[in-house]
């Protein structure tokens, strides 16, 4: 089951980048940009995975002692944990500065914004 | 646990599918916004499948739920810019 | 042309790596040394029946410092960008359909147990799946629903602010406490440990997180509303 998740994330992180790197609307590639940042997600909770053990959390079903034998890595899944919440964070900044380039040149082809080509 | 496995098969597929439809240029682009919201929210399956409780809630919560009113509020105030 | 030809040789070339990672990977059979002694550890040392939190907020708490703080800068600038040249009085001079009747009245209804939720999932964050970043999101969409119902409110960017900065000051100063009564920055054990499963347990993480959460909460907000009080164009 690692490998499929493992698989999905890298064919999302694949797919962003393409749509990123080929669509000329600002709004378009921010919409690509999210859709690499979960496929990242899912590859590093996917590394984590160990099969045929449960959840970090110590309750009846796993007791303190066993504790080793039946969770899985918890290291990844608050990496991921914080990844999303400043994937966030990027997503609302690129989506200001968007609003701002639209009230600048009223477009949000990127092709137009060309002040600083050389 | 071949029941657990085609269900993470058919999520997978799904997701792709999600993915492909957010990216493709020359729909409306509310339709793309959505799409990748539905992304998130099937990865947030995903990680609950991968024994992730605590992200599944998080992507739910936060990838799914506010990126996607984030672009929406842009995307209100931006109309008439997606003429391409 | 030449331009979606390379784009899909560089794919490519990437897709060769990414197939490359996944065939070659092999899983562990066994926690790994740092996992295994969070994995050991956790139960005596912290008290929190939920690893995660324990990792996130006691072992890499500095981490969540750090990352706390970056929200708070992509708040802050985004607040910076949007916030320029922006009419004072508010309002984008169009008029606007009142809400209807059914979100007005749902909005009242929800809002309160919406809030109340995210308080139980980041008061509960040590032990059941959950914490400060969940409840936090879950506060946000509480003040976007506001948002949706009447688009002309204005949130008061003072109390945002205040709650955002008191609640980052609780945090540091909790974090100092450890330093001075336990074993160093943000321990937890200036309290009791307590029983394990138990609400009042694991030492200060209820409340580390609990500010977190409202940290988080404030921060998200100001974004949604600052945002949301853009004008048309």
């Amino acid at each position: 089951m690692a490998y499929i998740a493992m698989a999905t994330g890298f064919v999302l992180i694949l797919i962003g980048l393409y749509g990123a790197l080929t669509n000329r609307n600002i709004l378009r590639m921010i919409v690509a940009f999210t859709v690499a940042n979960t496929g990242v997600n899912l590859v590093m909770v996917a590394v984590g995975y160990l099969h045929g053990r449960t959840a970090p959390i110590l309750d009846a079903s796993v007791p303190v002692a066993e504790a080793a034998e039946r969770i899985i890595d918890p290291v990844p899944q608050a990496l991921v944990l914080t990844a999303i919440v400043i994937g966030v964070g990027v997503t609302a900044l690129m989506l200001a500065y968007a609003y701002k380039l639209y009230e600048s040149k009223r477009t949000l082809d990127i092709s137009a914004f060309k002040d600083l080509k050389w | 646990m071949i029941l657990l496995i085609a269900m993470s098969l058919l999520l997978s597929l799904t997701i792709v599918a999600a993915a492909i439809l957010a990216i493709r240029g020359g729909q409306s682009l509310a339709i793309s916004i959505l799409a990748a919201g539905l992304v998130s929210l099937l990865a947030s399956v995903q990680f609950l499948l991968l024994a992730a409780p605590d992200v599944a809630m998080t992507e739910a919560a936060i990838g799914s739920g506010l990126t996607t009113f984030l672009f929406f509020f842009v995307l209100g105030r931006v109309r008439g810019g997606e003429h391409d | 042309m030449i331009r979606r030809l390379f784009v899909t040789l560089l794919l490519l070339g990437l897709a060769g790596v990414f197939a490359g990672l996944v065939v070659s990977y092999s899983p562990d059979e066994t926690l790994n040394l740092s996992a295994r002694y969070y994995a050991e550890h956790t139960a005596q040392d912290i008290g929190a029946a939920n690893i995660v939190t324990a990792i996130i907020v006691t072992f890499r708490g500095l981490d969540t410092l750090g990352e706390v703080t970056v929200l708070f800068l992509t708040a802050a600038i985004v607040g910076l960008v949007l916030s320029h040249g922006r009419r004072e009085g508010g309002g984008s001079g169009r008029e606007l359909p009142p809400a209807g009747e059914l979100l007005g009245t749902g909005t009242r209804l929800l809002v309160p147990l919406i809030l109340l939720l995210g308080a139980h999932v980041f008061v509960n964050g040590h032990l059941t799946p959950g914490g400060g970043f969940q409840g936090g999101a879950i506060l946000a969409s509480a003040i976007l629903l506001l948002l949706l119902t009447d688009p002309l409110r204005r949130i008061s960017h003072r109390l945002i602010t205040a709650i955002e900065s008191t609640a980052g000051l609780v945090f540091v100063g909790i974090g100092v406490l450890g330093i001075v009564l336990a074993g160093g920055f943000l321990d937890n054990r200036i309290l009791p440990i307590g029983n394990l499963g138990e609400l009042f347990s694991a030492g200060a993480i209820p409340i580390i997180y609990s500010f977190i959460g409202l940290k988080v909460g404030a921060e998200f907000s100001s974004m949604l509303a600052h945002l949301s009080e853009t004008e048309d164009l």
